[in-house]
């Protein structure tokens, strides 16, 4: 493989082909930690390692993992590398592992997570099942930080914690969002995401996959179809 | 060939070896790091109810300030000992969920929805350098709108001004509820009395307090779009500071000193 196939690996995931924007996957913990930018950070650190040392270990034994349990060794080993990453935050970072509570031990149900080595690691190498999925994660925290950055800016007013429009409440004048500190507002804003991309990228938009009926339609009462 | 069965047990077992070998040691190697972290996060609360906090000086000697004391809810007394149990390990949270020692606080008192009370708790002393009582910390609880609230209070010397609030677990709505982690919010306790003629007056009200009510200097200003949690933490104080909680205690605090 040549340099230039390496780079597409790790940069096809963060727009084109982006976990969460096109394949609709990791959407319960992009609800979940975004309300706080830093929290978010931690977490984006925490789901970028596993994924892809998860990658690395399980392309290392591909060739040695029967068929028939394939699924539960995946999960064991990404389960590993999750208690891992998640004793490793109570230790060194306590305050962000108290905020993030169960969403570091869901990473193991993240559908990137488990999409990508089998989708991926279990055909390709170490070394490319490393890259792709280090920009998966990029993928998804690109989303992620962008979607953070909206809801505590304009839902508390701070980034990172620190005040940058001064709230009505604190004696500012800038009246809180608080839509946006709650867990639907990410799904608006990653909408309005997935519509921008699909604006500027075509051939992302899916084809319809069934058409609407000819009676599911409102009726058209000027020619008496119905006797009202 | 991979698929014999002999070779799926042996890849199994070997993944499962090698993972559990990583994860304990994991485990082990981190477990006093995170034991510590544990309890200087709630060290760093109480101190901060006591308005002592500073992140400069090591969290040891801030908190070597405050004296821990047990507290026998039935008689309301100060022990100093309670059992083989070391006081600055001892948890009244933990022993509020077990049957041995702890008891079921009757329906009718029980408005604060804590359900079980330890038998036994514990409350800190803050003094300064000539042994003279400065304040009291209390830890409190109580259920909110979709969790129990826990927390604890600094009181002054007087045993009935309030100096302090802070929460440290709940579970409340970001941005309505939660804001009793509002810095400001919280600095609206500081010089709130509690009794008056024995009874607590304490409350969280609708709205903004108005200065020129006699009652003022008992009430507290809601948190707007909280009415639940606000209600929550007036039944805590209510209960807390009642016969069933430190009422007892703190007369006997009084005579200590």
């Amino acid at each position: 493989m040549t340099v230039k196939q390496y780079k597409q690996i790790l940069s096809k995931p963060l727009l084109e082909e982006n976990p969460i924007t096109l394949q609709i996957l990791g959407i319960c913990s992009a609800l979940a930690v975004t309300s706080n930018l830093s929290v978010t950070l931690v977490m984006c650190v925490a789901l970028t390692s596993v994924v892809s040392f998860s990658n690395l270990f399980i392309s290392i034994i591909r060739n040695y993992i029967p068929s028939s349990v394939r699924i539960i060794v995946q999960m064991t080993i990404i389960a590993s590398l999750v208690i891992v990453v998640d004793e490793l935050l109570k230790a060194y970072d306590y305050e962000t592992s108290k905020k993030l509570s169960v969403f570091v031990g869901l990473i193991i149900t993240n559908c990137i997570v488990m999409g990508r080595a089998e989708a991926f690691a279990m055909k390709e190498k170490p070394f490319v099942s490393f890259l792709d999925g280090l920009g998966n994660g990029l993928g998804y925290s690109i989303i992620l930080i962008a979607v953070a950055f909206v809801r505590e800016l304009f839902g508390a007013g701070t980034l990172m914690g620190y005040e940058i429009l001064p709230l009505v409440s604190n004696g500012g004048w800038y009246p809180a969002n608080n839509l946006l500190l709650l867990p639907p507002s990410s799904f608006i804003l990653i909408g309005l995401m997935i519509w921008g991309i699909r604006a500027y990228k075509k051939d992302q938009i899916e084809p319809n996959e069934y058409k609407l009926s000819r009676h599911a339609t409102a009726p058209d009462l000027s020619k008496r179809e119905l006797n009202v | 060939m991979n698929d014999s069965v002999i070779k799926t047990l042996a890849v199994s077992f070997l993944v499962c070896l090698f993972c559990s070998l990583v994860v304990s040691y994991a485990a082990v190697s981190l477990r006093d790091m995170q034991n510590l972290n544990k309890l200087n996060d709630q060290r760093i609360k109480i101190l901060k109810t006591a308005a002592i906090y500073s992140p400069d000086e090591s969290i040891e000697s801030q908190f070597a300030r405050l004296t821990p004391k047990f507290v026998n809810f039935s008689t309301g007394d100060l022990l100093d000992e309670y059992g083989d149990y070391n006081i600055n390990t001892y948890d009244p949270v933990y022993f509020s969920k077990q049957p041995d020692h702890s008891s079921p606080i009757p329906a009718s008192e029980d408005i604060a929805i804590v359900k079980n009370k330890e038998n036994i708790g514990k409350i800190y002393l803050l003094t300064d350098s000539s042994q003279n009582l400065e304040k009291v910390i209390l830890p409190i609880r109580g259920y909110g709108l979709w969790g129990t609230l826990f927390g604890y209070i600094a009181i002054d010397k007087d045993l009935n001004t309030i100096r302090g609030l802070e929460f440290y677990a709940h579970k409340e709505t970001p941005g309505l509820g939660a804001e009793v982690d509002n810095p400001k919010w919280k600095s609206l306790w500081d010089g709130k009395s509690i009794y008056k003629d024995g009874e607590v007056e304490i409350e969280v009200i609708k709205g903004k307090v108005d200065p020129s009510n006699q009652m003022a200097s008992y009430q507290v200003d809601g948190l707007s779009g909280a009415t639940l949690t606000s209600r929550g933490v007036t039944n805590m104080l209510i209960f807390w500071f009642g016969k069933s909680g430190y009422k007892e205690t703190l007369k006997n605090i009084n005579y200590d000193s």
